[in-house]
């Protein structure tokens, strides 16, 4: 990246942000402007809501953008993994129709991915798409759907042809959630949150049109959309938002974001609050106990050497290097992370570590990461599957024998 | 590694004269190469990968960083150029019997004589202590205790007085020798006030070096154990196509880069002399060290039974991995050391 360049893009932003930033404006008005500008994902393609930049460019323009405070293009959720995987593989129509409303934070999305008889065996999902006319009638069930209960709509993984061999038979759709045959009901977890839905489909409706890749491809195309998602699990926080925060444009943000956010309050406490540990050591005393010393310091030896090993993953990615599974890396670092916090938290916390509640540590907060980091190692493909990617991709081991080839229909299935 | 000196001379000089690497990290005013941390560190990675023998840690990282750090600019001028070129041998002793790597346990006695100091006292684990030309103590002035009255001392290993013995170390690719000074002469080497500093820092600076060489070390061992996992075959399928072996070696090659990362990460710290660099030094070896040995374990594991023989060469590892382990510090001692470094 020559120095020129940057210069020219910061002067460009720069200008851009003076003449049109505005923090009374209406969030979605803005974010209008910065999606048809192109300002918003600046390393998106030109003609699509983007300048082509290349992402070390892109970060110019977020610091700029959040010099002057202005709030970014909808980031939240399952939102930026349906636009990559649209971008990747979406016909014009799609991309024209979906990408724009969903930087605009206009439409929420979420993943219809698992199934409860298909969890690490993605490819295994037997929820099914028939043709039937202009649409495809779908019936089955999804599991673990993030924000389904407020989503407009959902990148969904069918089968759709029986006979051909498991991988083989998906075609993946983005589906209307708001419609008749969408049935989304919460599911409570461990930890007494319900972050997360089973959703029913009776013969739901999907217009031809809105078939992502090719019939039978939907293999392929949800590949992207997980190499995406596992990259976002590196637990590196994003960059701090700087600069004056009033306006109508910031609070309907916080309102946004308040809403997206409720039911993952948990969120922080699950990764296991590596960041709470030293602090908690010092207000209960367990800092001079030469044993936790010892194990308080091999967990922050772990979670910093975690934290720098997905710098240098994202170092090698904004070189331009792709996506790789080096995200399954990340992923991996941070289940141990959480799964050593833990431990360290119990220690520290000792007996009270039995209470919970608002009486309890730090509020209910310890108790909190006690019950929900064992999500971690599950949620967005569980660690044994990680292993397997990271063993099989990036050292090259040969594959497991498999007993699920051939056609679907004769596989062994729960 | 099978002779007395521990390492093969020609080797020693191709490395100095044709790669110029024990001056790398020496200012090119005292004949080295002008670079620091960073390209020291990737030169003990690379020897740490390969389980280079020669003195290598000793003359460079150990002694050359005590002369920079402590020296006068006569004394680095003087004694530099030799050593940044290969042509002398040198090495830093600080450690005494008692195996103790806080310099404030040192007790070797250095006394004002009318031409400088006279040494007495023991030291021991003193890597190539019994091939280097020039040793360089860490010593303390009559009557002080404590971190008080440390500095760093210098004299020719063939000087009256000194008593040298190559022990017989468990990592055959590492010599070390027990030194006893009976009133032997030495220099000062740069001055009296707070001398425990530049032995510290000395100090810190191998640490992160030896973690770098310990990653080396410890990739080797992955790729070695990823290599036999695709060739053995054991109930008609090679050994890396089961799951227990695919995740054994996954969660090594995690290990792995954590370690390098923060290896990494503490050189660069180092060569911006960053405030927090000497708890990254500390944090490094820790996890490096714990990295390192539980490679070489699983490295073994992996082999098999040819894992546990003497023409297997993956024992050098394993040795070195557990003298790395111990040598500048065990991990509990750099664990501890990191929490007093970061206030905790």
């Amino acid at each position: 990246m020559s120095k020129v360049n940057e210069t020219e893009v910061r002067a460009e932003v720069r200008e851009w942000l003076a003449a049109n930033w505005d923090p009374d404006m209406s969030l979605v008005e803005w974010r209008s402007k910065l999606a048809d500008s192109g300002w918003g994902m600046p390393q998106w393609p030109k003609e699509w809501y983007g300048r082509g930049l290349p992402h070390a460019l892109a970060r110019v323009v977020e610091e700029e953008l959040s010099n002057v405070g202005a709030v970014g293009v909808a980031k939240s959720g399952v939102r930026l993994l349906a636009a990559a995987t649209l971008l990747e593989h979406g016909s014009d129509l799609q991309k024209k129709k979906f990408l724009r409303r969903i930087l605009t934070g206009e439409d929420t999305w979420c993943q219809f991915f698992s199934e409860p008889g298909s969890g690490s065996d993605l490819a295994g999902a037997t929820t099914r798409a028939d043709l039937n006319g202009d649409y495809w009638i779908v019936n089955g069930q999804k599991v673990w759907t993030t924000s389904a209960h407020h989503a407009d709509h959902g990148l969904l993984l069918a089968r759709t042809d029986w006979d051909a061999p498991k991988h083989e038979g998906l075609s993946y759709f983005v589906i209307d959630v708001k419609q008749p045959g969408v049935d989304v009901q919460p599911l409570k977890q461990m930890n007494g949150h319900a972050s997360f839905n089973q959703v029913f489909f009776t013969d739901a409706k999907v217009p031809q049109e809105n078939l992502v890749g090719r019939v039978g491809e939907g293999w392929k195309v949800a590949m992207t959309t997980l190499a995406h998602e596992r990259r976002g699990a590196d637990g590196l926080a994003s960059p701090s938002k700087r600069g004056a925060r009033v306006g109508r444009i910031h609070a309907e943000e916080r309102a946004e974001t308040e809403k997206a956010n409720q039911p993952y309050k948990w969120y922080p406490q699950r990764a296991g609050r590596v960041d709470l540990v030293i602090e908690r050591a010092k207000e209960t005393g367990a800092n001079r106990d030469p044993h936790m010393r010892q194990e308080i310091a091999k967990l922050m030896i772990m979670a910093k050497s975690a934290e720098w090993t997905a710098r240098r993953a994202r170092a090698a990615q904004q070189q331009g290097r792709p996506q790789g599974p080096e995200g399954s890396l990340g992923k991996l670092a941070a289940s141990n992370v959480a799964r050593a916090a833990a431990h360290v938290h119990t220690l520290i916390t000792g007996t009270e570590a039995m209470l919970t509640g608002s009486g309890s540590p730090r509020d209910g907060i310890i108790a909190e990461i006690l019950v929900s980091v064992p999500a971690v190692s599950i949620a967005g493909g569980t660690d044994e599957i990680q292993r397997n990617i990271i063993a099989e991709r990036v050292l090259d081991l040969p594959k497991e024998p498999r007993f699920d080839t051939g056609p679907f229909r004769n596989v062994r299935k729960n | 590694m099978g002779t007395a000196e521990g390492y093969d001379p020609a080797v020693w000089r191709q490395l100095s004269e044709d790669l110029a690497l024990p001056g790398i990290h020496v200012p090119e005013q005292y004949g080295g190469a002008g670079f620091g941390m960073v390209e020291l560190c990737i030169v003990t990675e690379e020897l740490g990968r390969a389980l280079l023998c020669a003195p290598y840690f000793s003359t460079a990282v150990l002694a050359g960083n005590a002369i920079l750090n402590s020296g006068t600019e006569a004394q680095k001028s003087a004694l530099l150029p030799d050593l940044a070129k290969g042509a002398r041998l040198a090495t830093l002793a600080v450690t005494e019997p008692d195996g103790n790597w806080d310099p404030a346990s040192i007790e070797v006695v250095a006394t004002p004589g009318v031409d400088g100091y006279l040494l007495e006292g023991a030291k021991s684990y003193v890597l190539d202590g019994h091939v280097a030309d020039l040793l360089i103590v860490a010593a303390r002035t009559p009557k002080t205790v404590g971190r008080e009255g440390l500095a760093l001392f210098t004299l020719g290993a063939k000087a009256g007085g000194v008593e040298r013995r190559l022990l017989e170390s468990m990592d055959p690719t590492r010599k070390i020798a027990r030194i006893d000074f009976h009133g032997a002469p030495a220099s000062l080497l740069g001055n009296l006030d707070d001398g425990a500093k530049p032995i510290l820092r000395t100090l810190d600076q191998a640490a992160i070096a030896l973690a770098n060489e310990m990653v080396g070390g410890a990739q080797a061992l992955l790729d070695s154990a990823v290599n036999y996992a695709k060739l053995r075959v054991q109930f008609g399928r090679t050994i890396g196509s089961f799951q227990a072996i695919k995740h054994r070696l996954a969660d090594m090659l995690l290990d792995v880069e954590l370690a390098k990362s923060a290896a990494y990460y503490a050189a660069q710290a180092a060569a911006m002399d960053e405030p927090e660099w000497p708890a990254l030094a500390s944090l490094a070896k820790a996890a490096a060290s714990e990295t390192y040995l539980q490679t070489a374990i699983q490295c073994i594991q992996i082999h098999g039974g040819i894992g546990f023989t003497w023409d297997n060469d993956t024992h050098l590892w394993f040795k070195r991995a557990k003298s790395s382990e111990v040598f500048l510090g065990q991990p509990s001692y750099h664990r501890e050391l990191l929490m007093q470094r970061w206030g905790v």
